[in-house]
Order: structure tokens, then C-alpha cells, then sequence
């Protein structure tokens, strides 16, 4: 079947398979960021936003996502640049792979929650797990990202 | 791994109706969570995203979710949260994730009735009906009773009553399924006691809620908690003991209940 | 120190925090053939027919291969120096299945769709054997796990292949009897640790193919890319000259990448059809067909005087080791050597071990290798002791610690020549405020606050077995190619080793370039386990790099026609009180004409493994009528030498711990009756997320230790030592209730309080 897209910004008109998942339509583009790192929706590895929601891009059917727009780390470079040296700064990065979905949830939080405390930060992103880090770096570097530009920064 | 031979986007509750009892291998998609863990070959997937059912809205009595709301819309709605002490809201708030719980509608969890849901516990506590396109709108507690059959839930409405309600939950790990989950109300003077992921589907203690009088004493409480345990099955799975869940449930009842009345 | 013992940034973080294609499947060609396994259904089956010509027929299948297709040349998976000590029991496929997920057949194809279609179509008659499922029912059980005659072991571990024992073995100095006898106070009690998953974030992966020369190329999510040619080229039965493996980032590891777990199906598959092949492992394959902690049951008995001096301590450890014995034989040994030795004041020790085979998945290499669930056995017998002896277990504890500059008779009589695990106990102490908080505080009818506190060690690389080599190349610009064969699995180990180079070379870090692993063009390495990579290529780093220095000196000395011995080095210019010249120009010179390209090696080999420590304490809120714990505050104060990079440390700690609560409140890899993993992905398994794991705070106790790199030891694996035993300890001190079998969950502990 044919949908019609815009990811990042950019216009996209793919033919598809009705079962093929959001997450190997992304990949298969090139939107490699996007990691798989379950099967039953509970890493937040595939985290991309479908017209400003984060959502687990391997729970989403492409057929679904006709004339939406989808955002992957790709499309939001500058941001991630400015997140990832924050979490870098802390050593936090370690393996990485879990870093685009992360940071894409991190991203839409921002947006969503004004001044949350640790604990909201931790709630709102528990749903991205962590093997190599113990998630404390990680908290570290998104409390500096959420002081930016608050300052007049 | 499941397949799809096509995907529809239906115009109307009536063809979507249409479409499911075409072929005993179509099927409505909600979140698509479960649906893609199964191996099962669908033939049709219906999709009611356009139909605008992703709403949460209140009348003077009653409050209606749609079936495609999501559960982060559940847990963010000022309206949900204005009523029952912002239960439905709480008792979502631990599953999985924020993407997660974007993801995943309420009818689908409502529909599917598993034993682990959190939703279906909290609202099976509440005066809930579920709207169904040919069934019509029936008790929450019927509906739950009923065996799967093809249909369409089209929403859930509850009734607001002035209901007071608390909801527990007890997991191994915080984003975890439930070892086991307990919802209490008192609409004026009738209490109701839900009792979830036992681990089977959520069930009320009717007998139980009857022990309670408005203001119940601890001793009432005590009898409450006691007469749950007897009417009430619990099992055992990989989270936990039918001897520990009934350990539990005899706290988290009583602890509901005292919630209430502070 | 300029550049060493500071917290710099890793060099690859960049591009893994914005999401580049630098790992596996990010870079892996789009015509890899899509190739997926047939799964045995069953914990022990004897295959008597595979019928696959209707599988074959499907459009887009390439090859599909069963037990008759493969070469019949027995392996271990194992990453392990040869010759492993770990049994040759594997093919790559077998006409017996040992573990339900053991691999059937390999089916090859153009994509996912057919692979899924065709593997349906096998059809697969066994003749189901009975199995055994509980590790102590494997010893002279009628069913016998291994009995192909071709099994090899390549020298004596105790191994009784037909008594189900995998290896077996013990150690004993001074006499233990004796010394129980004069004891006043004995704890004797059985411990028992389970089977846990890494659960990396990346799965396991490997896609391969052919070069232009002909060879076989691996690119894998790998630890140990060198001991990957030698396991490709054993089971697939040719020369390792035609074998190539390279590491491209890898998604964490935690000792589950130190198996060849998945490299062998790709490469088979290229070897049979030409074609670029590629197997990605799903979650669910992850967690039944890889590897998992070793389960083990230790039987812990430790004698003291009234005083609380300890006098003999005796272990038996029991091993699951699985349907293969990857890892079995060397994980046992660290839950008696890695663990007594921090109460070395005692006057004998014993120390015995079985490791048996069972029809469950094959346990493997997990960050702490044994001596994790050494030191939950040893640290929860000692706090018991404590309790027995109504002390405080701080005060018992370092009455008995081993000390600096002592003999470690349980630890093959090495020299302790750095320690400051007291130091470590004390800052913990203080910060946790432990006598304020011990033993616990009622803050509510339902709720118990309480602290606990364990100790642990570990080793610095395997002693007289790991061994690194690096080279350094000056290039002209006057800048450094640092080649290096251990394997950065996100620790951060390429800038760690390229901070040694540059504090030996005297210059800023961007000065140094890292190559990732490829093992045509790396120097050898055992690869990145047992806690080697700071402490043995560190070591190979700075000899390198002083050799490199020489060669710089020397040439210098030519082009500005002195005697070397004038000059001195600064890492910008080589100079006397004459003249100067400065790198980049020597470095310009030495690549024309009748110049000179530098290019230094070094190799190390350590005898000694020290040990590096860690003082783990926590404070729990406990519900006493759930059993519910919450974790409020754990604080980890770590001996690991000089740290290189701090703030990597921290991250290390941090993330230890972390793994480590995991594993001691739920993580539990769990089978039904006849064998399936019931817990096989995120869903049934859970790891920590970040709502689970309390406030985690980190600090260091500096030692020198003088056989490592500018002081350094390892930090790695010791920091997954010692939740399990803290926690257990914090929940005795909240309810009096000892739960000796992990995990420890709330039912556990709130049946026990109601026995009470």
C-alpha cells in the first residue's frame, strides 16, 4: 500500500507492506537511530515523536502513520548535540544505544512538564531503560539541560 | 511474528462493524502493543483512528472515554482527575512507560479484560458501563463476566456520583505488571472492593464491600478484609503466590478503605 | 598528572548520544542475507528426522542447514585464552538438543518474511529424552547430558562427563576442622544465587561476508574479537588466517559478548552460499539462547572466637553451568578465592566445588563471575555471624579485614600491595550515617527504615593468562595512531588507554588517535573480561608509548647530531640547553627520504591480578506488612587503585550497583516443568528502571597499586558485588529475617517475618 509522509521535515511517499512496523519502515529508510530492543514495547530504544507524542515506534503500524509527521534524532541534531555533551560531561553516554530514544523522550518532555521535580523527570522517562549506567549520570545531565536557557541562556 | 494482509481506516463505526464479522481473522487495532506479539495471521486490521473516539468528556453525570484514548490521556486528563480522588489516572501511572501508555488505548485494555490490567481494577471499582456497538451499553462488571465476543467498544462511560475511591497496587518492580491491585470506593454509603492481576482478571468482593457501613469501624474493616479473602480466588504465577496475594489483598483492602475514610 | 585521573569525556561519545550508524546492524549491507534459527522446543531431545524440502521451496530461501550439514569438529563458545578450560561440547548444530532454545537447524534467506515462512515449514521428529532440570539432581543422574564420545577437555578440571560434572576441584590451607572445633560461635547456612541475564541493550548480532581476498569477514557485537576468529575458524573448520573479525561500538556487554554466541550462523551461511549473511538475535534470544550468571548454591560455614575473631572459613559452591560448559569451570573458582581473602586474618580456609550440567540454557561470563554470588554467600554468613555474636557487623569486619602488604593465603598466596578497603568501610559509614541509622528506625505503624552494609572484591585481569599488546605509531603531523586490540564495549576504554598514551607522550588527548578492533590490523588481545583492559593493556600502553619516546629520542638525537642522553622530552619539543626540535618537525623529517617511521609495540602480561574493593551500604524503607522494600540511598565507596578516569569510574560504580539491585530483588531466570524459560523478555524479566534504584552515591578511596598503570587496578566487575548481601543485611537489621535465596523479593520476606 502507499502512505505519504513527512519525516523530519521531509516529504515521503513509500509503498508498504499493511504489517510493516513504524520502526523497520524508519531503518529501512535510514533513520538508523531508531534502535529495536525488545519485543514486548518495554525499552523505549524505538522512541519517535508521531505529531508531538513520543511514541514506541515498534508499536506503531507505518500503514497508520499516513500523512502524520514523524520525528527522529535525525531531525533534531542541534538538540541532541547540546543533550549528548551534557550526558557525555557526566560519562553517561557508556554504550549508547539507548541514547536516541532516550533523548527523544527527554526532548518531548521538556515541552510537556515545566519545572518538574527528580521524581517527575524519573517518572516521565522510566519507560527508557538503562543497562550500562545506574541512570544517575543521566539525571545529572538532563537537570543542566532543563536549567538551559531559563537564565536567558 | 504476527501479519497484516490489509490495513483499513474506516469512515464509520458501521463499517468497521462490517469489516470485523466479514472474516473471523479481521480485527479492530487499538494500541497494537499485544496485537504485534502474537504470531497470529490477521486478514483485515481495522483502524478507528479517524472516527474521533480519542476523547475524554463529561456530562452533568456521567464522564466518557473514548475507546482510542490513550492511557496518557487518562492519566493527564484534568477531567478524569477532577473525579474519584484521581484514581484512574494513579492507577495507570506505573505501566511501562510515558511512550508506552501513548500508545496504548483504554478500549483495548478495557476489551481484552486481562488479568494484570490496572485500568480495569480501578474502573471495575467505579459505577462503569462500557458502549457497545451492537451490544449496547451494559455494566462494566457484565461485561467483564462476558465472554469475548466480536464487537466494538465503542466507549466507557462512569458515572460520577460523588464518588470517593483509592487505589493500591503492589509490584516487584515499579514499572512492572501489578503482583497485585485493589481499588475501593464509596458511593455515598456503598462501598465497592475491586481486586485485580490475582492474577486473573479483576473481580469485585461484593460480599466484603457489604461488611462496610459508611463510616466502618476497624472491626468492620478487619471483617471486610477477611471476607475478601474468602470470596475471592487468588493463583499463583511468576510474580507472586496465591498465599502472598492473599496476604496482600487483605493490606491494600484495608488500606484503601482507611484512605477513604481519613 | 596531566591527562591520567582526569575526568575527560569519552572520544566516540558524540556520535553514540546522537543516534550515528556505528554499530552492527547500523553499517551492515542491505544484501546480507537474512538468516534465523529453529529453536528445540524441548530441554532434551535426540533428533531422528528433519524433513526441509517443502522449507527449501520458498521463494527467497538460500540455504537451510540441519546437524548433518555442518562440520563435526567439537568447540567451546567460550571466550577464553586457548587452550580454554572450558569444555569442547558444542557443534554448531547437533543431532542432540540439550536446552529448549538449543539451535535445530539455520535457515538462510532474502528477508524476514520467507526466513519466518520457511522455518514454520520444517518439520522436526525427536525422540524426547527426560531431562534434568534442578542442578542438584545432575550429579550421577540416569540421564547423562553429554555422551558424544568426541567430547574433549584440554587438561584436567576435574571433569566427569558421565556423572553430569563439568568440573570439580578445591583448595585447603590450614585445617579447618580443627580450627572450628575451637570456635565459640559457627554460622553454617546454604546460599543460593540464581541465574541472571546481562540484558545489554543490544542484542546479540554478527552479519559476515567475503573480502576481495577471499576471507571471511565477522563484524560482531563482540568482547573478544580475537578469540572469535579462533572459535569461527574451529567450527567452521578452517585455517584462521581466512578469518577477519571486527568490533564496530557495541551495545553493552556485561560478560554475555565474551561467548561467541551468535557469530557462528552468519558465517556458516556465507561459507555455504557465497552471500553476505546477517543474524540479528531477538530479545527473546536473547535472554534463552545466550548465556546467564551461573546459578549457585554455596554452603557457607565461618568460625569465631567470642571476641569475633575469625578463625576458618569453609565453602562448597555448587555450579549450574547448563546444557554447556562455557565459563563453568572458571566462575566457580572466584566464589572462594575472590571472596575469603577479605577476612585473611582467618587461620585456615577451605574451599571445594562441583559445576554440573542441566538442561537449562548455558550460563557464561556475567560482570563479577562468580565471585558476585561468592560474596553474597561469604558477606551474608559474616553479617550473620555479627548477629550471632551481637556485634555490630562493621566492627566485626574490620576487626578481621586483610590488610596492605599481607600474604593472601586464599588468594593464591598473592601479595597485597595495595588496600584501602578500611578506609573505604569508614567514608561509607559516615555517609550513610550508619550510627545514627543502625539497626533501623520505625517511622510509621507499616514502615521500617534500616540500613545494611557488605564489602567485595575482585581481580585486575586473569594472572599469567591475560595478556594485551598495543602499538603506537608516530605519524607526521606529529601526532599518535594508537592501536589497540581491547575491546570498548561503552566503558569508555578507548579513552582510558588513549589518556595513558598521552600522559606517557605528554600531550593533549586529541593528539591521540584510537582505532577500534580489527584483527588484521589490531595488535593481539585477550579482549575486554575479567577486569583487564585498565590494568593489562593499560600496562601495554605505557611501555609502548616509553619505547616510542626513545625512538623519538633517538632519531632526534641524529637529525640534531647530540648525544641522546642530553635530551629531554616535553612532549611538544625534544631539546638540550643548545637546541630544540620540535614533534611535529621530527615527526615531518621521519617520513622522507632516509627518515624513519616510528611505530613502537608493547605487550604486558601481569602475574599478580590485585584486587580492588568496594564497601557497599543502603538504606531500605521496609513495609512490614507487604514485605515491599524501597531502596532510599546506596552509597558505594571504591578502592580501585588510581582511577584513569573518575568520572567514567562513577559511571561504572553507578551502573554496578545498579545491575546489582537488580539482581538482588527480582532478576531471576525462571523455567517451567518441562524446561522453557518462563521469563524471556523485558516483560517477564525486569531490570531496574530508573524508578527502582534509589539514590546512588559514589566515592573513591585512592590506593597506588604498584603493578598497574600510574597506580591503577580494575573497577568494572567489583562494583556488582555487593548489593545482594547489603540489602539482605538491611533487611535482617529491619525484621530479623535472613533470606539466603535470591532474589530478594517482598513475598520472601514477608512469608519469613510471619513464620517468626
Amino acid at each position: 500500500m502507499q502512505i505519504k509522509c513527512y519525516i523530519n521535515g521531509r516529504l515521503f511517499n513509500e509503498d508498504i507492506e499493511p504489517d510493516m512496523l513504524l520502526i523497520d519502515f524508519l531503518r529501512n529508510l535510514g533513520f538508523t537511530s531508531v534502535k529495536r530492543g525488545c519485543d514486548t514495547a518495554n525499552c523505549g530504544l524505538c522512541t519517535v515523536v508521531v505529531n508531538e507524542k513520543a511514541v514506541l515506534s515498534c508499536s506503531v503500524l507505518a500503514a497508520s502513520i499516513n500523512e502524520k509527521h514523524i520525528t527522529t534524532l535525525e531531525g533534531l541534531e542541534d538538540e541532541a548535540k547540546i543533550i549528548g555533551e551534557l550526558i557525555a560531561n557526566e560519562g553517561a553516554d557508556q554504550c549508547g544505544f539507548c541514547s536516541p530514544g532516550f533523548l527523544m523522550n527527554v526532548i518531548t518532555m521538556k515541552k510537556e512538564l515545566e519545572n518538574p521535580t527528580d521524581e517527575e523527570i524519573k517518572h516521565y522517562l522510566s519507560g527508557n531503560l538503562c543497562r550500562c549506567t545506574g541512570y544517575m549520570g543521566q539525571l545529572r545531565a538532563i537537570k543542566k539541560y532543563l536549567e538551559l536557557g531559563k537564565d536567558g541562556e | 511474528m504476527f501479519s497484516l494482509k490489509e490495513y483499513i481506516s474506516v469512515k464509520s463505526l458501521e463499517e468497521a462493524y462490517g469489516l470485523l464479522n466479514q472474516n473471523k481473522n479481521n480485527v479492530i487495532l487499538g494500541g497494537l502493543l499485544w496485537l504485534k506479539m502474537g504470531n497470529k495471521n490477521y486478514n483485515k486490521g481495522i483502524d478507528l483512528s479517524q472516527l474521533g473516539l480519542d476523547t475524554i468528556t463529561e456530562t452533568e453525570s456521567e464522564v466518557e472515554i473514548g475507546c482510542m484514548a490513550t492511557l496518557r490521556q487518562i492519566e493527564t486528563s484534568q477531567i478524569i482527575n477532577n473525579y474519584f480522588d484521581g484514581i484512574l489516572g494513579k492507577s495507570v501511572k506505573n505501566i511501562v512507560g510515558v511512550q508506552f501508555r501513548n500508545c496504548a488505548t483504554v478500549g483495548g485494555s478495557v476489551y481484552s479484560r486481562f488479568g494484570f490490567s490496572d485500568i480495569l481494577t480501578a474502573l471495575l471499582a467505579l459505577d462503569s458501563y462500557v458502549e457497545l456497538y451492537k451490544g449496547g451499553i451494559i455494566p462494566l462488571e457484565q461485561f467483564v463476566a462476558m465472554p469475548i465476543k466480536k464487537d466494538i467498544l465503542i466507549k466507557i462511560i462512569i458515572k460520577k456520583d460523588g464518588c470517593r475511591a483509592s487505589y493500591k497496587s503492589h509490584r516487584i518492580a515499579s514499572t512492572d505488571f501489578p503482583v497485585l491491585a485493589v481499588c475501593v470506593s464509596r458511593c455515598s454509603a456503598s462501598w465497592k472492593v475491586a481486586i485485580g492481576a490475582r492474577p486473573n482478571k479483576a473481580t469485585l468482593a461484593i460480599n466484603a464491600a457489604k461488611l462496610l457501613s459508611q463510616n466502618p469501624t476497624k472491626d468492620d474493616i478487619g471483617a471486610a478484609c477477611v471476607e475478601a479473602l474468602n470470596e475471592v480466588k487468588f493463583g499463583t504465577n511468576l510474580r507472586g503466590s496465591a498465599e502472598y496475594r492473599s496476604q496482600l489483598a487483605k493490606v491494600l483492602v484495608r488500606r484503601g478503605v482507611e484512605d477513604i475514610c481519613k | 598528572m596531566k591527562v591520567v585521573n582526569k575526568g575527560i569525556n569519552k572520544l566516540d561519545s558524540m556520535s553514540l548520544v546522537t543516534g550515528k550508524p556505528v554499530y552492527t546492524d547500523d553499517i551492515a549491507p542491505k544484501n546480507c542475507l537474512t538468516v534465523k534459527i529453529l529453536r528445540s522446543p524441548h530441554a532434551y531431545a535426540k533428533i531422528l528426522n528433519i524433513k526441509t524440502e517443502t522449507a527449501i521451496k520458498v521463494s527467497g530461501i538460500e540455504c537451510i542447514l540441519t546437524y548433518k550439514d555442518v562440520p563435526q569438529t567439537r568447540f567451546t563458545n567460550a571466550g577464553q585464552s586457548y587452550p580454554e578450560p572450558s569444555p569442547y561440547d558444542r557443534l554448531i548444530l547437533d543431532e542432540y538438543v540439550r536446552y529448549v532454545g538449543d539451535p535445530v537447524a539455520i535457515v538462510a534467506g532474502i528477508d524476514e518474511k520467507s526466513v519466518q515462512k520457511a522455518l514454520k515449514m520444517i518439520k522436526v521428529e525427536y525422540e524426547v529424552l527426560k531431562p534434568i532440570l534442578d542442578m542438584e539432581e545432575a550429579i550421577d543422574n540416569n540421564t547423562v547430558i553429554h555422551t558424544e564420545d568426541d567430547y574433549t577437555v584440554n587438561f584436567d578440571i576435574g571433569n566427569d562427563v558421565k556423572r553430569n560434572i563439568c568440573c570439580s576441584g578445591g583448595f585447603e590451607s590450614g585445617n579447618v576442622d580443627e580450627e572450628f572445633e575451637k570456635c565459640d560461635v559457627i554460622v553454617d547456612e546454604v546460599y543460593h544465587t540464581k541465574a541472571n541475564n546481562q540484558a545489554m541493550m543490544e542484542t546479540f548480532r554478527t552479519y559476515t561476508h567475503f573480502d576481495y581476498n577471499g576471507r571471511l569477514n565477522v563484524i560482531s557485537s563482540t568482547q573478544i574479537p580475537f578469540h572469535v576468529r579462533r572459535i569461527v575458524a574451529t567450527a567452521l573448520d578452517i585455517p584462521k588466517s581466512q578469518v577477519r573479525v571486527i568490533k564496530p561500538r557495541i551495545g553493552g556487554g556485561f560478560g554475555a559478548k565474551q561467548t561467541a554466541v551468535s557469530e557462528v550462523f552468519p558465517a556458516i551461511v556465507t561459507m555455504k552460499t557465497g552471500k553476505p549473511a546477517k543474524i540479528i538475535f531477538d530479545r527473546y534470544e536473547t535472554f534463552s539462547a545466550g548465556t546467564s550468571r551461573h546459578e549457585m548454591k554455596m554452603k557457607v560455614k565461618i568460625g569465631a572466637d567470642k571476641e569475633g575473631n575469625i578463625k576458618a572459613i569453609s565453602m562448597y559452591t555448587l555450579s549450574n553451568t547448563g546444557a554447556y560448559g562455557e565459563h563453568g569451570p572458571t566462575t566457580v573458582g572466584l566464589s572462594g578465592h575472590k571472596t575469603m581473602p577479605l577476612y585473611n586474618k582467618a587461620n585456615a580456609f577451605k574451599f571445594n566445588f562441583d559445576v554440573v550440567y542441566t538442561n537449562t540454557m548455558a550460563a557464561g561470563a556475567f560482570r563479577g563471575y562468580g565471585a558476585t554470588q561468592g560474596i553474597f554467600a561469604l558477606e551474608s554468613a559474616i553479617n550473620e555471624l555479627a548477629a550471632k555474636l551481637d556485634m555490630d557487623p562493621i566492627v566485626l569486619k574490620q576487626k578481621n579485614l586483610l590488610e596492605e602488604g599481607e600474604v593472601l593465603t586464599a588468594y593464591h598466596d598473592e601479595h597485597l600491595q595495595s588496600c584501602t578497603l578500611n578506609n573505604c568501610i569508614n567514608r561509607g559509614k559516615e555517609l550513610i550515617k550508619w550510627d545514627e541509622k543502625y539497626p533501623y528506625r520505625r517511622i510509621s505503624d507499616s514502615k521500617v527504615r534500616s540500613v545494611g552494609m557488605a564489602i567485595a572484591m575482585q581481580g585486575s585481569g586473569i594472572a599469567g593468562i591475560d595478556i594485551a599488546s598495543v602499538q603506537i605509531k608516530l605519524n607526521d603531523d606529529g601526532f599518535y595512531t594508537l592501536l589497540i586490540g581491547a575491546t570498548d564495549m561503552g566503558t569508555g576504554c578507548d579513552t582510558i588507554l588513549a589518556q595513558m598514551a598521552a600522559e606517557c607522550l605528554e600531550c593533549d588527548m586529541d593528539k591521540i588517535v584510537v582505532n577500534g578492533v580489527d584483527t588484521d590490523q589490531s595488535p593481539y588481545d585477550t579482549g575486554s573480561y575479567a577486569s583487564s583492559t585498565t590494568y593489562v593493556t593499560g600496562m601495554a600502553v605505557v611501555k609502548a608509548c616509553e619505547k616510542l619516546k626513545e625512538q623519538m629520542l633517538e632519531e632526534a638525537s641524529k637529525i640534531m647530531k647530540v648525544e641522546k642522553d642530553t635530551l629531554e622530552f616535553d612532549g611538544k619539543i625534544i631539546y638540550n640547553k643548545d637546541n630544540s626540535i620540535t614533534i611535529d618537525r621530527l615527526a615531518q623529517e621521519l617520513v622522507v627520504g632516509d627518515g624513519n617511521c616510528l611505530m613502537a609495540s608493547g605487550s604486558h602480561s601481569s602475574p599478580y591480578s590485585p584486587p580492588p574493593f568496594m564497601a557497599g551500604f543502603v538504606e531500605i524503607e521496609l513495609d512490614i506488612e507487604t514485605g515491599n522494600i524501597d531502596i532510599i540511598d546506596y552509597i558505594g565507596v571504591v578502592d580501585c587503585g588510581t582511577p584513569i578516569n573518575p568520572k567514567l569510574a562513577k559511571i561504572q560504580v553507578e551502573g554496578g550497583i545498579a545491575q546489582g539491585i537488580g539482581m538482588a530483588m527480582y532478576e531471576d531466570i525462571t523455567y517451567n516443568t518441562s524446561g522453557k524459560m518462563k521469563n524471556n523478555s523485558f516483560m517477564q524479566y525486569k531490570i531496574p528502571s530508573r524508578l527502582d534504584v534509589g539514590n546512588i552515591i559514589v566515592e573513591f578511596e585512592t590506593s597506588y597499586e604498584p603493578t598497574g598503570p600510574f597506580g591503577a587496578k580494575s573497577i568494572g566487575e567489583l562494583v556488582i558485588n555487593t548489593p545482594s548481601p547489603t540489602i539482605a543485611n538491611a533487611v535482617f537489621n529491619a525484621t530479623g529475617v535472613n533470606i539466603r535465596n535470591l532474589p530478594i523479593t517482598s513475598e520472601k520476606i514477608l512469608m519469613e517475618m510471619m513464620k517468626k
